[in-house]
């Protein structure tokens, strides 16, 4: 290389397996000063595993970590904190019912220390904040914060323990596309100040849009490495999922009757969490509806009725006439097939095996059980069969569903929901975290549900997926439905606006 | 030091290292005996010989496992459903007034047996339906609710035993009636000491592995202990669920004190279960609440109380040698546990 910029980190040769999975194959990568280099790769490439051996969380069977020249001690989180490599997660490590600036100070010094020391700490967070475009208070309670502040929060503790290196795990995933600005400003802050920054993202045009250089990693080797202004979106998808990837080719749609009618709905807030004010919403067969909006806006609210979780407050729901009785198990009895927000915690049970999760909803229907017996024979030919027409990759029916990625996952949920061939799909967030080969198989069985006739609700924070998606969109703010726009009636920045709460009818 | 998350443990591992507590066990225990001043190999002898060394010696141990059998059952269905039932303990004594009730005359054969059994269960299976009912319906623990009516279910049973259910022949002893000779459980072999409770005992077990292994609802009993959220959004009725397995829990535990009157005592007295409600969890839990296990674990726990019981008497080592023996196996078995799915990393 003839860059002559020093270089702040060098991983070498970073090896790691587990069992028989090589989760890290002799992965070298270099990042510089003021420098951001974007990891890029499919879910089970090996990018978290990697973080995790920087950060100290794993040690690296083979290869070692430098940092700033020095070699970092394996297996060891306060070590990489010294070096000065800091860690924003995609899932956020604070403290709920502290302060911003107590957040911050936590693990470095105490929180019984005298007022000048806390009064300094204050000054420096000030002046952070200021310096990097971090606008939040120090004395706010983190857990009174959006989703946007208390990241901000993370990335001022990593710079207050001077880190000159900063990994960002996913960060724009929780973020409007405002606040999503906003993070990339304060980066170009960072890199101007000298940090460097290690970037993992699915989001290939975000990675376009700040990154220096990408790596992208598959099957746990590193498959290419190129400078962002040389290559396009397109190059690095194909890189990512070694073949060029077909985008789903979507039909226009045409809707027919309305399969189930939302009239005047109003479900109870649930804690921090909106209800649903005042929704009408019809969803009908053969159309997609997008539902847009910032986390945390009353779409919990809406899934969990659809699903049988709730009940509506007021107003009423309708499937070939009103709904007389309402549970998780009435949904499916009427033909609507759930695909949860959260396949970890909702959607699977980790430790029972790919056949016991294929039949976690459908097991007390005849076939897979009769008088109360259960027909594991009948259970596992079924969850064979979802293995193989979704493609699902994974040791066999009997292997327990947490060994398998977040796709194979999600393709067996596709799989359970979809095979009794539902008459309505409810989709929350059916790609997040999902690499794109995943994605665009995802996508491809949710189109191709609707073609057959489905009606299909796909909640997305992604605005881009509802756009490619939907054929009506709507949008939701603190629990309040927009009107419905068709596809391409409004631009992202219009759409955006009413994310931002613009253009509801408060009268309403 | 760290741990290391183990992927797929290996078999070599699943069994060696419980085998190790077993043997790490026995060196505390020969640690004891030495502490105690005896010969820790003949100790460890005289408890081996105690438990299965005679023909008498091995029925007893056998009549001592077949309560354990029963509330180690109890425990294991409880806690795969993740709820905790601790109070083994009263549902035992519930089972036991049942047995007394309905087998002093109330019932004649060929009814008495069968039908006192079926109300202990029920009676049982009340006695736990009052926490399962508070904890699904206003979230009280079941583990202070369950706990706590253990000491009410004792001092009920005193007050039976000094008022209406006291035997008027007991020369002043707190002591129910003789249950009559049809409502007895009968010898499973004339003229050996094992009463039909044992080979109850062992149905049971294979009739909750089964109801575990075989039937929708134990998916579902195993779903709700494993995710109940999960479950919940699978349309399983958790709350229908968990009264289901406290039914069942309760039963279990009943028939540990029902089969003790009806089959070993013949009466109730205060002292009928020397904590074998308590017993049963760790029963349960050194079967790793498998239901056939714990039947193997009942016989271990039951040869070491057995055993020390007779050690005691040859070799002088107090009887309280059993306890800390049960407490060192609990231990380490849950540390062998935890092991067989971690990896110690020293640095």
């Amino acid at each position: 290389m003839t860059d002559p910029r020093d270089v702040v980190m060098r991983l070498d040769r970073i090896t790691k397996r587990f069992g028989a999975l090589t989760a890290n194959d002799a992965i070298s990568l270099t990042l510089r000063r003021g420098e951001v280099v974007a990891l890029l790769g499919e879910n089970g490439a090996g990018k978290t595993t990697l973080m995790n051996i920087l950060f100290g969380h794993y040690v690296a069977d083979d290869g070692r970590v430098e940092v700033f020249g020095e070699p970092l001690p394996p297996g060891n989180p306060r070590a990489a904190l010294a070096a000065g490599v800091g860690m924003v997660h995609q899932h956020f490590t604070l403290a709920d019912n502290l302060t911003v600036l107590d957040n911050i100070r936590l693990g470095t010094e105490s929180l019984f220390s005298r007022g000048a020391s806390r009064a300094t700490a204050r000054a420096r967070v000030e002046a952070l904040s200021r310096d990097f475009g971090l606008a939040v208070h120090p004395d706010a309670r983190v857990g009174s914060l959006t989703v946007g502040e208390r990241q901000r929060v993370e990335i001022l503790k990593a710079l207050y323990r001077n880190a000159r290196i900063l990994i960002l795990d996913e960060p724009t995933a929780v973020l409007t596309p405002q606040e999503a600005e906003a993070l990339f400003a304060t980066l170009r802050r960072a890199i101007a100040q000298g940090l460097s920054i290690l970037f993992i993202s699915h989001k290939l045009h975000e990675v376009m849009a700040i990154a220096d250089r990408c790596v992208v990693l598959r099957h746990g080797k590193v498959v290419g490495e190129v400078a962002t202004a040389e290559t396009s979106g397109a190059e690095l998808a194909a890189m990512m999922v070694g073949g060029e990837i077909a985008l789903p080719e979507a039909r226009p749609a045409t809707a027919g009757k309305v399969l189930m009618r939302l009239d005047g709905v109003t479900t109870p807030d649930k804690g921090a969490a909106p209800g649903l004010k005042r929704v009408t919403l019809d969803l009908r067969a053969g159309e997609i509806v997008g539902l847009a909006g910032v986390s945390g806006n009353g779409q919990a609210a809406l899934a969990d009725l659809i699903s049988g979780l709730i009940l509506p407050g007021s107003g009423s729901v309708t499937m070939d006439g009103p709904l007389a009785r309402w549970s998780p198990r009435e949904a499916i009895r009427q033909g609507i097939a759930r695909i949860p927000e959260d396949r970890h915690k909702t959607g699977t049970i980790a430790d029972f095996t790919l056949t016991e999760n294929a039949v976690l909803e459908g097991y007390w229907q005849t076939g897979f059980s009769k008088a109360g017996l259960m027909d594991w024979r009948a259970a596992e030919s079924f969850a064979e069969g979802i293995i193989a027409a979704y493609d699902v990759r994974c040791p066999g029916p009997a292997a327990r569903i947490r060994l398998l990625s977040g796709g194979n996952m999600q393709k067996l949920i596709l799989g359970r929901v979809l095979e009794p061939g539902p008459k309505i799909i409810l989709a929350n967030q059916p790609v997040r975290g999902l690499d794109v080969g995943a994605i665009a198989y995802v996508q491809s069985r949710l189109i191709a549900a609707r073609d057959g006739g489905a009606a299909v609700l796909l909640i997305s924070e992604d605005l881009d997926e509802i756009m490619g998606l939907a054929d009506v969109i709507h949008v939701m703010s603190e629990g309040r439905l927009s009107p419905g726009f068709a596809r391409g009636s409004k631009t992202a920045a219009e759409l955006g606006l009413w994310m931002a709460g613009q253009g509801f009818d408060h009268a309403a | 030091m760290r741990l290391d998350p183990i992927a797929a443990p290996p078999l070599s591992r699943q069994i060696g290292l419980p085998a190790l507590a077993l043997v790490a066990t026995l060196l505390v225990a020969m640690a004891l005996a030495l502490i105690a001043g005896a010969d820790p190999l003949a100790t460890l002898g005289l408890i081996a010989k105690g438990a299965f060394g005679s023909k008498f010696a091995a029925l007893e141990t056998l009549n001592r496992a077949t309560p354990l059998i029963f509330t180690g059952l109890a425990v294991a269905v409880a806690f795969r459903a993740k709820l905790w039932n601790i109070g083994a303990e009263a549902q035992l004594y519930a089972g036991a007034i049942v047995a007394v009730l309905l087998g002093t005359g109330a019932l004649g054969a060929p009814l008495v047996l069968p039908v006192s059994a079926l109300a202990a269960m029920l009676a049982g299976a009340l006695v736990l339906l009052g926490p399962v009912v508070l904890k699904t319906r206003l979230g009280v623990d079941e583990v202070v609710t369950t706990l706590l009516l253990n000491f009410v279910m004792l001092l009920f049973v005193s007050y039976l035993l000094e008022g209406p259910m006291k035997d008027p022949m007991g020369m002043g002893w707190p002591k129910s009636p003789a249950l009559i000779k049809e409502a007895r459980l009968p010898r499973i072999v004339d003229g050996l000491r094992l009463h039909w409770g044992f080979a109850l005992a062992l149905i049971a077990a294979v009739v909750v592995w089964v109801i575990q292994s075989r039937t929708t609802l134990g998916f579902e009993m195993r779903a709700v202990g494993q995710n109940r959220e999960a479950a919940r959004f699978a349309g399983m009725p958790v709350n229908v669920v968990l009264v289901k397995t406290a039914l069942l829990s309760g039963g279990l535990a009943a028939l540990a004190g029902w089969s003790e009157v009806a089959g070993l005592k013949g009466h109730l007295s205060s002292d009928l279960s020397p904590g074998f409600g308590y017993t049963g969890i760790i029963v349960a839990m050194l079967a790793l609440l498998h239901p056939l296990g714990v039947v193997l674990s009942a016989l271990f726990v039951a040869a070491i109380f057995v055993g020390s019981d007779s050690m005691s008497r040859a070799a002088g080592v107090p009887t309280y040698i059993a306890d800390m023996l049960l407490a060192t196996a609990l231990l380490f078995m849950v540390l062998a546990l935890m092991l067989t799915r971690y990896r110690v990393v020293w640095k």
